[in-house]
């Protein structure tokens, strides 16, 4: 191996390491807001892509079906609650969860979104996906809220098992690309990094930059951090742990949605190529504990190193390479951590 | 409690002669129409909704089961359509590991089964089990000569291999190596990865390095297309092949201009068209492209339907043949379908010519592959 191989395994880990470490954060917000292990976490990025992927090649993707059913459903379980808070709650949930679904595919199927720019077709994706994040919330982790993080964990399992079932029904077993954000590429000495690879490195500093000031500096964030350090505190100071459900739900859909967008056009994304990358990004989120985002990232950008040099090496240990990377992690961990009861 | 034991056995007996009274012909299918080999196994399922529904006057069922390409459902689907459905034929797997472990099943109920799966090891004779089990995709052995014949006529020395992480890649290698060994083309070296990695630049770069003249991708479907793509943007510039296990419309959308000029071995359904007229196989193949064709849309026949296809014809003509000795439904029907599976000679299908034998329950020869170049983004017969 000389210096040049190297750089470009190094610059090749960098890009899937930044995309674990979105994944990453997303798991690991989703875990201290909610105590739910969003094992789902992937198939927002394989719905995301392919969402995207149905719009360029001027297929009707299922997931607006999936929208608009996840609406009713929603719909039907919140409606009595909203008619005893007034009509205004009850036409807010009317508005954001049946009329919103028929616009979007509305637009979808009669704006023939194929021949729009790039970006306009990438926000129409993310308007599909990113409400299923917290439609599902409201659906599948609200009413056991309270439940141990086993019973969310067996929650989050089914769940998985459904999207993946559903992914397969609306995409095919066929995996789809899109064209590249940029078809430019730049000569560094002796590497060459193409447009798309600063893309993703770009998106990834920019969410995380963004998640920080929303965390430090917004009020919703101030919220969500309250009710991951004590939930019954949090509700005692009059935040709702409902909203922060779902708005965790929201943030970890688009992170989802916009990772599986980004990589579209490097890789070929599958309906259940999420999976294995979630549970990369679960193996940084492990590292980092699942309490501290930047030790996530650290750990999530460290797996992708470890799998592009390990591919390198041992192309057929590629994967237990990564995932053994897990075992001296949580023996360290074990060791130097003292065991907390869960608290309620 | 044993009182009711004479009751029971009536009632065994009332069930036994209910179902002899259906004289129609059940045929279990397993396939793989969910899980990783869910590309193959969905054109399968497809096809078997346009076989025949009836064979030489009798009245056919088609059962078909989902094996979610794991090895235990599909044991567990086998079991079912033999005790539940008393099927006389199960057709299936989709896949190899699934296919090889439901041949202890189907051997202990005495019914014959025909796989939809690659591996030789399927059809291996000299396990008495064997006996039972008969099936319709080439051998990769025979595949992989194709590709080394090609390799050595074109003046090719050395070469990569790169392939799945799993059976179907493993299995490549060991065939063709061995070949490879045999006509001197030297493999200087052998890479895995996984259907869902988002990456092979690691294995790629070794590659390159490597310096080969043809790198050999052993992959199915869309998969497949990844280490192509990424050679040709590391610059890699010498000759690609491919498996037949990448013949569908899909991998050619997804790989798209970089794969141009990429060659690969292949039933002959896949170029039906483009056949000889003197060739018998052409009329077969394209009676099923266009039927497959008709229902699913332009385009939409792959090579992996056609292997389900094929089991149909072959139960088309076992079938008359042993509904001479006995009616369905019964042991004797089984084993006469067996028989007369074995006996087939001479039949056309559409991926090559059916002989049967006692020692070879595949039955094909050198007309059952062709290679295949990918020229403007489609197939081109090019023997």
């Amino acid at each position: 191996m000389d210096l040049q191989i190297a750089l470009l395994l190094g610059q090749d880990g960098i890009v899937t390491g930044a995309i674990y470490a979105l994944l990453a954060l997303a798991l690991v917000l989703v875990f201290a807001v909610t105590r739910v292990i969003f094992i789902p976490q992937g198939e927002f990025v394989a719905y995301g892509a392919l969402t995207l992927a149905g719009i360029q090649s001027g297929q009707t993707p299922g997931t607006i079906w999936l929208l608009l059913a996840l609406g009713i459903a929603v719909t039907a379980v919140d409606a009595p609650a909203s008619l005893r808070a007034g009509r205004g709650r009850l036409l807010r949930l009317v508005a954001s969860q049946l009329v919103y679904p028929i616009v979007i595919i509305a637009l979808l199927l009669g704006g023939s979104p194929r021949n729009w720019p790039l970006l306009l077709q990438v926000l129409l994706a993310l308007a599909v996906v990113v409400p299923l994040g917290p439609q599902l919330y409201r659906l599948v982790y609200q009413p056991i809220a309270e439940a141990t993080v086993l019973v969310l964990l067996i929650a989050s399992v089914a769940l998985h098992l459904t999207l993946v079932g559903l992914g397969l029904l609306f995409f095919g077993a066929e995996g789809s690309r899109t064209p590249a954000f940029s078809e430019a590429s730049f000569d560094l000495g002796a590497l060459t990094v193409s447009g798309q690879s600063l893309w993703v490195i770009a998106a990834s500093l920019f969410l995380i930059v963004a998640l920080y000031f929303f965390f430090e500096k917004s009020l919703y964030g101030k919220a969500l951090r309250a009710t991951a350090v004590n939930r019954a505190g949090a509700r005692l100071m009059g935040i709702s742990t409902t909203l922060a459900g779902r708005l965790t739900f929201l943030l970890a859909a688009a992170i989802g949605a916009l990772s599986g967008i980004l990589i579209a056009p490097i890789t070929t994304v599958y309906y259940d190529t999420g999976f294995l990358i979630g549970l990369k990004g679960f193996v940084g989120a492990i590292i980092g504990g699942l309490a501290s985002y930047p030790v996530a990232a650290a750990g999530a950008v460290l797996v992708g190193l470890l799998e592009s040099f390990s591919s390198f090496w041992a192309s057929a240990f590629k994967e237990v390479i990564v995932f053994t990377l897990i075992i001296p992690v949580l023996l360290w961990r074990s060791l130097t951590t003292r065991h907390v009861e869960e608290e309620e | 409690m044993k009182l009711h034991k004479p009751s029971l056995l009536a009632l065994a007996f009332a069930a036994g002669l209910a179902g002899q009274a259906f004289a129609d012909i059940n045929v279990g299918v397993v396939v793989s129409a969910t899980g990783p080999a869910a590309s193959l196994g969905i054109p399968e399922k497809n096809t078997i909704a346009l076989m025949p529904t009836s064979i030489g006057g009798e009245k056919v069922n088609y059962i078909v089961l989902d094996d979610a390409s794991d090895t235990t459902t599909a044991v567990k689907d086998t079991r079912k359509l033999l005790t539940e459905d008393k099927v006389d034929v199960i057709v299936g797997s989709t896949i190899t590991p699934n296919s090889l472990a439901m041949i202890d099943v189907v051997a202990e109920a005495e019914t014959p089964m025909i796989s939809m799966a690659a591996s030789a090891r399927i059809v291996d004779t000299s396990n008495p089990k064997v006996k039972w089990v008969f099936k319709t995709p080439q051998n990769d052995i025979q595949m992989s000569t194709a590709i080394v014949e090609h390799m050595t006529s074109a003046g090719i020395k050395t070469v990569a291999f790169i392939g799945f992480a799993d059976a179907y890649g493993e299995g490549w290698f060991q065939e063709f190596s061995k070949i490879a060994e045999a006509r001197k083309l030297q493999i200087v070296a052998n890479e895995r990865y996984n259907r869902n990695d988002t990456s092979v630049t690691g294995q790629v770069l070794k590659i390159i390095a490597a310096k080969p003249d043809a790198v050999l991708i052993a992959g199915s479907g869309t998969p497949a297309a990844l280490p192509q793509k990424t050679l040709k943007e590391k610059g890699y510039k010498g000759a690609f092949y491919q498996t037949h296990g990448v013949a569908n419309k899909d991998f050619l959308r997804v790989c798209g201009k970089d794969c141009e000029g990429t060659l690969l071995p292949a039933g002959p359904v896949l170029v039906a068209a483009q056949l000889p007229d003197s060739n018998p196989i052409k009329k077969v193949a394209l009676d099923y492209v266009t039927k497959y064709e008709a229902a699913h849309g332009k385009g939409s026949a792959s090579t992996f339907g056609a292997h389900a296809w094929d089991a149909g014809i072959l139960l088309q003509h076992a079938v008359p043949v042993a509904l001479k000795k006995a009616k369905p439904g019964t042991k004797e029907f089984k084993a006469a379908l067996r028989d007369a599976l074995e006996g087939l000679k001479n039949v056309t299908v559409s991926h090559g010519i059916v002989n049967m034998s006692p020692t070879d329950h595949l039955g094909f020869d050198q007309r059952a592959r062709v290679m295949v170049k990918i020229e403007n983004g489609d197939w081109k017969l090019i023997q």
